[in-house]
């Protein structure tokens, strides 16, 4: 019993020391932001006010927030999951596509099945998809040492335009530009169907699985072994070597795991909101937002929940800050400077200089006692 | 004779550690000074400092009785100060003349005017009496004249007093033996030097004044010609050291190594083990002796799977391992500690626990469930911090935060603790202060005495022939020769070295 309550604690703590600094970069940027707002004529706290509400002002808001949260922490995951083991999956938006187009595939060919089954199949699929497509990544920087950045972005294009390809031909619903939508039993249940409150929101379950993936996550990295295999590759592959690690096939693991939470994300958003998938003309944005998500949490699993909704709240009360009059640019300035402060360790390294003050003192007070 | 460098009551902490502690330190004109002390008592820090790498907590600094600030190296080499870091900051693709100018380029209009710079380092290199080759290309020189070029590089800058941090630690003893006569001829010529070493014999041979410092605090400055290589040592470590290696009559068995016709090639391609034979022992410690570069590391890494065999067997206790992955070997009873502790031994960014259990993080016993152990984990290496007397201020700080020889103690502790049948010690005390180092031989011993065999790879002469039962010399690839430690001398070592053969005899 006194191992578990040790075990919160040290994923508290952990999880506390990483995400501090990002979070104090982010009350930062929102003063900067209000003071830019300020400048350009405006009221910030009018913005802010305006900002907060669309996102977050009701039940069918905070839902329609928490629908974009989930497929931000998927893919967030997913980038910090890589970063992890030494890797830039600039790759999550490719394996989304692949996600959702192998969901939709699964959620539409079978019929009849129970939901739970169909469900579950379907959100599978979307994985696996996700999963395979940044294996080949993985392997492809493990077998010929190609650049998986390079490789993730050529991979990204060819998933947008298979997906548009299959869509247009086997999964094309006749004479209309997206696929055949998914069967009744493969939709994620969504909370309106038991909450009145929720009622104008398309909220549904994979909230609540995104969590989940976000703790397993964690789990994984940090108390398995794959898990200190894969961050000691990702630290130093040549003592990785040396302590009988095979760099190789972890590189490849790690790629997959990371995929898996991408495909997941692609995956999820077809079965729980769009049902179907629709031509793309160009691509989603998603991946590429969940490498903000993950910059600004560290790459730490469960910092990435909280960093995930950040981004969530932004997105969807941005267009909110119009109606005060203010450009919903100051939106991407302020999601600009947040990540301009965190990628600059800004806050980090003002923040380590007065702590190490401070436990010197301590040290020092401790070692004239004794 | 008066002084050019004045540190006075400088002060530097670190979360946890106290690097430097009321530090007085007076630098004369014209003398070499060595600073000397244990691994982490803090002389890179107080260099750091002179150098302005590190603002001090408190004190002052004087520069030929002027009192400075020195808020960032440039400030240190406007004043004559110039520091070569014990890891060279050069640029490899560079050639030599290139590397040293770089900065202060001499132009010709808009470019590199090429000729005034190889001109100027052939002129600085005549005066100073360092010779290099102002065309050749740094990845192509050996270590030792790269350091003659940092050397060079600080004197291009200017520099009056010299700050060398430990210099001989990656040289063989011939550069050594230069480098020596290179820093009479810097001091003859009225520069100051300050240097860094734990070889007492070098500071025995080089230095004119010792300032020794312990944890953080100075105990006490030595004229060099009134002190001796044990009194320097006790005051430097608290306690007395045994510089002679002793240990009993070695009970040998059966062999647990044996190694035929291997050979293997470098990271280039190139063939760097030319065929070799080799047995060791159980209760043995055989030593292989050879001028860096002569496939020693080649070897080893064949050995440990790290590197492929291209042909020929190793075979541990009956059983073949040729060419089995690093942790299968690992698994079969090898323990090795690398050569290279921040490249291979240690992951740097991992807490001192996550590092005790690299190699082993599969083994059951620190498995529960789908996860690691992580509070048996922490509980295991802090036994082994005990034991093997790591200074940190816990298990959880990261490696990188150790001092070197305290990074060594930690590689050793996690690779005896597995109670390899074999042990291979690569460069086992690099870097390490004279107490380490008893510590370092104390454990090998044991480990000979307690039946396993051991491997030992040294660039140190002084050290394979204190450890070994049998020394075996690398040359070019090859074993030149294998002869028994007690009937051999280091001139006869030297000759076979350099590829002599040594007269037959058993
Ligand atoms: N940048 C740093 N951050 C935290 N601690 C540090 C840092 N640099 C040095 N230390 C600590 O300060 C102490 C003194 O370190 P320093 O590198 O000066 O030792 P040293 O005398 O040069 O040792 P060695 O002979 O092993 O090189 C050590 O305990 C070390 O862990
Ligand atoms: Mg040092």
């Amino acid at each position: 019993m006194e191992s578990r309550m040790d075990e919160i604690k040290s994923t508290l703590r952990n999880t506390i020391k990483e995400i501090l600094y990002p979070l104090t970069a982010i009350i930062v940027s929102f003063i900067v932001g209000g003071i830019l707002v300020y400048a350009f004529g405006n009221n910030p706290f009018a913005a802010y006010k305006a900002l907060f509400l669309g996102a977050l002002g009701d039940l069918n808001k905070l839902g329609e927030t928490l629908v974009t949260t989930t497929t931000l922490i998927l893919t967030g995951l997913s980038v910090a999951f890589a970063y992890r083991c030494g890797l830039f999956n600039i790759g999550a938006e490719g394996q989304y596509i692949m996600g959702s187009v192998a969901a939709v595939w699964v959620g539409w060919a079978f019929q009849g099945l129970p939901s739970i089954l169909h469900v579950t199949i379907t959100l599978l699929a979307g994985a696996l998809a996700g999963g395979i497509w940044a294996g080949i990544v993985g392997w492809l920087k493990a077998k010929v040492g190609s650049h998986e950045v390079i490789n993730s972005i050529m991979m990204n294009y060819i998933a947008m335009n298979l997906s548009n390809y299959l869509i247009m031909t086997a999964l094309n619903e006749p004479g209309k530009a997206f696929s055949y939508e998914v069967a009744p039993t493969a939709k994620l249940w969504r909370f309106a169907e038991s909450f009145e409150q929720f009622k104008y929101s398309r909220l549904h379950i994979g909230i609540i699985i995104a969590i989940i993936i976000a703790f397993i996550a964690y789990y994984l990295l940090n108390k398995t072994i794959t898990g200190y295999e894969i961050r000691a590759v990702g630290f130093n592959p040549s003592a990785s070597e040396y302590g009988g690690i095979n760099v190789k096939r972890n590189i490849v693991l790690a790629m997959v795991i990371s995929g898996l939470f991408s495909g997941l994300a692609g995956g999820i958003q077809t079965a729980g909101v769009q049902y179907r998938v629709n031509n793309l003309f160009g691509l989603t944005g998603y991946g590429f937002d969940g490498i903000s998500v993950a910059l600004v949490a560290n790459n730490n699993p469960i910092g990435v929940l909280l960093s995930a909704f950040l981004f969530g709240v932004l997105q969807k009360g941005g267009p909110m800050m119009q109606i005060e009059g203010i450009p919903k640019e100051v939106v991407g300035i302020i999601q600009g400077i947040i990540l301009l402060f965190v990628a600059s360790n800004f806050v980090r390294i003002t923040v380590q200089r007065y702590k190490e003050n401070k436990e010197i003192k301590s040290y020092m007070k401790k070692e004239e006692v004794k | 004779m008066s002084a050019v460098i004045e540190m006075k009551g400088i002060g530097k902490s670190f979360p946890g550690v106290r690097a430097n502690d009321n530090i007085n330190l007076t630098v004369n004109e014209g003398e070499i000074h060595v600073l000397l002390g244990e691994n982490g008592a803090g002389k890179t820090t107080l260099m750091n400092i002179l150098y302005g790498l590190y603002t001090p907590d408190e004190g002052e600094i004087y520069v030929k009785g002027k009192k400075v600030r020195i808020s960032n190296p440039n400030v240190a080499i406007s004043l004559g100060i110039g520091m070569v870091h014990q890891h060279f900051m050069l640029v490899p693709p560079f050639t030599v003349a290139e590397n040293i100018v770089l900065g202060l380029e001499p132009k010709k209009g808009l470019s590199l005017d090429m000729e005034k710079a190889i001109a100027d380092v052939e002129e600085l290199s005549k005066k100073y009496e360092l010779k290099v080759d102002p065309g050749a290309k740094i990845q192509d020189i050996s270590v030792g004249m790269q350091q003659r070029v940092e050397i060079l590089k600080t004197l291009y800058r200017g520099a009056e007093i010299l700050i060398l941090d430990e210099p001989t630690a990656v040289l063989t003893p011939q550069e050594i033996e230069e480098l020596g006569v290179i820093l009479k001829s810097l001091v003859s010529q009225g520069k100051s030097i300050i240097l860094i070493t734990h070889k007492l014999k070098e500071v025995m041979s080089m230095s004119d004044r010792v300032t020794i410092i312990r944890r953080g605090k100075v105990i006490d400055t030595l004229k060099t010609s009134e002190t001796t290589m044990e009194e320097l040592a006790e005051k430097m470590v608290g306690r007395k050291v045994s510089l002679n290696v002793e240990k009993a009559e070695a009970k040998v068995g059966n062999p647990v190594l044996q190694v035929k016709g291997l050979r293997a090639l470098d990271h280039r391609g190139i063939e760097a083990v030319k065929g070799i034979d080799l047995e060791v022992r159980s209760g043995e410690i055989l030593g292989i002796a050879g001028v860096d570069g002569n496939g020693q590391n080649e070897l080893v890494q064949a050995i440990t799977g790290l590197n492929k065999v291209e042909s020929g067997e190793v075979i541990l206790n009956g059983k073949n391992i040729t060419n089995l992955t690093p942790k299968e070997i690992t698994d079969s009873g090898v323990g090795y500690i690398p050569e290279d502790r921040h490249k291979r031994g240690l992951v740097l960014n991992f807490s001192l626990y996550e590092n005790s259990i690299l190699g082993s993080q599969r083994n059951k016993k620190f498995k529960k469930g789908m996860g690691l152990d992580y509070r048996k984990i922490r509980e295991y290496s802090r036994r082994l911090i005990k034991e093997f007397d790591v200074r940190t201020p816990n298990e959880r700080v990261n490696a990188r935060s150790l001092s070197g020889g305290n990074q060594q103690k930690l590689i050793i502790a996690r690779e005896l603790d597995r109670e390899p049948s074999l042990l291979i010690a690569s460069q086992p005390t690099r870097g390490l202060d004279v107490g380490a180092i008893e510590f370092v031989h104390q454990r090998l011993i044991e480990q000979r005495d307690k039946g396993k065999a051991v491997l030992l790879v040294s660039l140190e002469l002084d050290e394979i022939m204190d450890l070994s039962d049998r020394i075996a010399v690398m040359y070019d690839g090859k074993i030149v020769g294998i002869v028994n430690a007690r009937e051999t001398n280091e001139f006869e070592l030297g000759i076979m070295m350099a590829g002599g053969k040594s007269e037959e005899k058993h």
